[in-house]
């Protein structure tokens, strides 16, 4: 395994080098985008981690009053890490991005790192994670960042005193990617005013500038495929054979990391393909989001109203149908009705433009305790968002040449400078 | 004649039993408010399925992934936490090189089974290497010396000789497996079985069954300790399919023939 590991750093290190010149000695090997995000950093290339880390699981009881149906009997709390130095150490809260747990590879890589430089650290899961959506959010309905900024903010208050107890804080942090780092900053903002933990730094990783536009932008993706996404189960199968006969006419002995290196080597999948893919992981991730809303609000939108589904009740059309709805079909059917019943007069525009970081804009402008760092060629930024978020931050805003979104956030110099970020005093860094 | 009878008369059961469990199921939902259909239902949709597994036995398959989630949560990976704490990370690996190089017999006599000379002659190699120079398997220098682990097991000999998975089965303890994946851990389990039995490591002892039993749970304990998955933690409501999914692909493809391999 550790040959195989050597190897494909190897591989990933003699790489078309041509971009590299310029870059002053950033070296995350994957130059597109779209392969960046997918195949994320090698082991290999993260750095020293430690591997055995003072660690336990908080299963947060946020609302006490909420009911849970059936079909998540499972669910028992708002799950988060908990990560703890034995002496008075600064704390920071980690948000997850969208739809991912406070358990997900890359949040674990982050609170290792945090972890090593002597941080205690609390990761939450998104507020679009189904966890979140049954277990801490009020309106059951997410995605909306003011209401999911009061729910995130309510959980991390609630792990703050379930932990306070047996740990000396020196003083308090705040970082989150993708979502989560568009999150965090609305939180900050909520705190200057609740001041329940004052936070020293927060650091927004490959955030989105507007929600929507990001969103768009992914949707997009799928535009690209073979009938539109209406036919994301036909592309999606004829993936899958692809992937399938990849393997079968190959030499591999499993599928593992020599097999998945050697796809991306052999371009297997077209860059249309490669964006069609992100977008319907995507699609599969939002389905959840969807289908636990819908549950828990008893909504009628892609569960039967009245009905009670059990914990062994197959689930399964729910699935395929809740993957084939698109942001779009959740936001003028079942999130814009939400807030338009809520808000009287709002319009559509006015709901898009307060999911936006231009909508704090004054606040972070004059806030040096917020910075950023995000990549070039992160797609979901469109260019003049990039522009945006340089000109906002200027000296707070890191931005390296490569990564796609999120897939250099492990990389060694990402999770060096995310740390350091925070080791500097407070203001600018 | 009386064959043909018997099949008609099973047949017959089973359809009166189907029919009494759909009408049972109606009788339960009408009992409670009535159902107004969603916004948007799944025959709107003019697409293949996607990520499907054969699954007749969903509801009860279903039933067994909770039984497991509750045995983790009480039982298994309580006792996994203790093994943990106290053995240190060395002492862990050591174990599940011993118990990795036990299972290079289930690996050779199925790469056997599957007529692969070539990577019988490896694994007889790994086991015989790591046996020795890795001091019972503690140590597998046979990676370093260029002798990659090929994992077989009988369910993919089946596979390999053109069986079908057959329906999509959890099991208790074991979790996502197939008709002929069961099939292929009794066979393989009643091999090793039989092989221990032959070679009695532990007759003269006089606790030969306290022994085995030891080592039989140590076992179980290490293969829990190396699967970092634990049910329901992330939170998708679809896990169960995605399990589904990603078990039976792979299955899928460890298990099939490469059409232009060169026969060994």
């Amino acid at each position: 395994m550790k040959q195989l590991r050597l190897l494909i750093t190897i591989c990933l290190l003699l790489l078309p080098v041509s971009s590299f010149a310029e870059d002053k000695g950033y070296d995350y090997p994957i130059p597109g985008s779209y392969e960046a995000t997918i195949l994320g950093t090698p082991t290999a290339l993260m750095g020293e981690l430690p591997s055995e880390i003072r660690m336990k699981q908080l299963v947060l009881d946020v609302l006490p009053e909420r009911e849970k149906p059936p079909i998540f009997f499972y669910d028992q709390g708002l799950l988060c890490n908990f990560a703890y130095q034995k002496k008075k150490a600064p704390l920071i809260f980690l948000i997850a991005g969208a739809g991912s747990s406070g358990q997900s590879s890359k949040i674990v890589t982050m609170m290792k790192a945090f972890y090593k430089a002597g941080y205690h650290v609390i990761t939450l899961p998104s507020p679009s994670n189904a966890n979140f959506v049954i277990s801490a959010s009020q309106s059951r309905v997410p995605g909306d960042l003011t209401e999911d900024t009061e729910d995130l903010y309510r959980a991390m208050e609630s792990a703050w005193d379930k932990v306070k107890g047996d740990i000396e804080v020196s003083d308090f942090n705040l970082c989150g990617y993708s979502l989560g780092g568009t999150q965090a900053a609305f939180v900050a903002k909520l705190d200057e005013e609740r001041k329940s933990f004052n936070f020293r730094k927060v650091l927004m990783i490959n955030p989105s500038v507007s929600l929507y536009n990001s969103i768009t932008r992914i949707e997009g993706l799928l535009k690209n495929i073979p009938g539109g996404a209406k036919k994301e189960g036909v592309f999606f199968n004829k993936m899958l054979d692809k992937f399938a006969n990849h393997y079968r006419y190959g030499n591999f002995i499993g599928i593992n990391d020599d097999f998945i290196y050697s796809i991306y080597e052999e371009k297997l999948f077209s860059k249309e393909e490669t964006g069609g893919l992100i977008a319907l992981a995507y699609r599969i991730n939002l389905a959840g989001m969807i289908f636990s809303s819908d549950v828990m609000t008893g909504g009628g939108y892609v569960v039967p109203k009245n009905r009670v589904l059990k914990a062994t009740d197959s689930i399964f059309n729910y699935f395929l149908v809740s993957s084939h709805l698109s942001f779009f079909d959740y936001f003028n059917e079942y999130f814009y009705p939400y807030f338009q019943q809520k808000r009287p007069g709002l319009t559509k525009q006015a709901l898009i433009a307060s999911e936006s970081l231009k909508s704090i804009n004054d606040y972070l402008s004059a806030s040096p305790k917020i910075g950023v760092m995000t990549n070039e060629n992160d797609f979901i930024l469109a260019p003049d968002e990039l522009e945006y978020l340089k000109q906002l931050f200027g000296a707070r805003a890191k931005v390296y040449p490569r990564g796609g979104h999120l897939g250099n956030l492990e990389y060694k110099d990402n999770l060096a400078h995310m740390v350091g970020f925070f080791n500097t005093a407070g203001g600018t860094p | 004649m009386t064959r043909c009878n018997v099949i008609r008369i099973s047949l017959a059961t089973c359809f009166l039993s189907l029919a009494l469990l759909s009408g049972g199921c109606a009788i339960t939902t009408s009992a409670t408010l009535s159902e107004v259909p969603p916004m948007h239902t799944i025959e709107e949709f003019k697409d293949q399925r996607f990520a499907e597994v054969y699954d007749p036995w969903e509801g009860f398959n279903r039933s067994i992934y909770r039984f497991n989630y509750y045995f983790d949560s009480y039982v298994f990976l309580p006792v996994v936490q203790g093994y943990e704490e106290i053995t240190p990370v060395f002492v862990q690996d050591r174990v599940s090189g011993f118990y990795n190089n036990l299972s290079e017999i289930r690996n050779l006599s199925n790469s056997l089974f599957q007529l692969k000379g070539k990577e019988s002659l490896t694994t007889l190699g790994r086991f015989v290497t790591n046996s020795t120079i890795g001091i019972g398997g503690l140590f597998d220098p046979a990676t370093r010396f260029g002798l990659d682990r090929h994992v077989q097991d009988f369910g993919k000999t089946l596979g390999y000789w053109g069986a079908g998975s057959g329906p999509y089965l959890v099991l208790p303890l074991f979790g996502p497996s197939s008709v002929r994946d069961t099939s292929g851990l009794a066979v393989d389990t009643g091999i090793t079985y039989g092989i221990y039995t032959a070679a009695a490591p532990f007759s003269g002892t006089g606790h030969s069954f306290e022994i085995s039993t030891g080592v039989t749970s140590l076992e179980a304990v290490d293969m829990r300790h190396r699967q970092s998955f634990r049910y329901f933690e992330s939170g998708y409501p679809f896990e169960y399919y995605m399990v589904r999914f990603f078990y039976h692909q792979k299955r899928e493809l460890e298990s099939a023939r490469n059409p232009d391999a060169p026969s060994e």
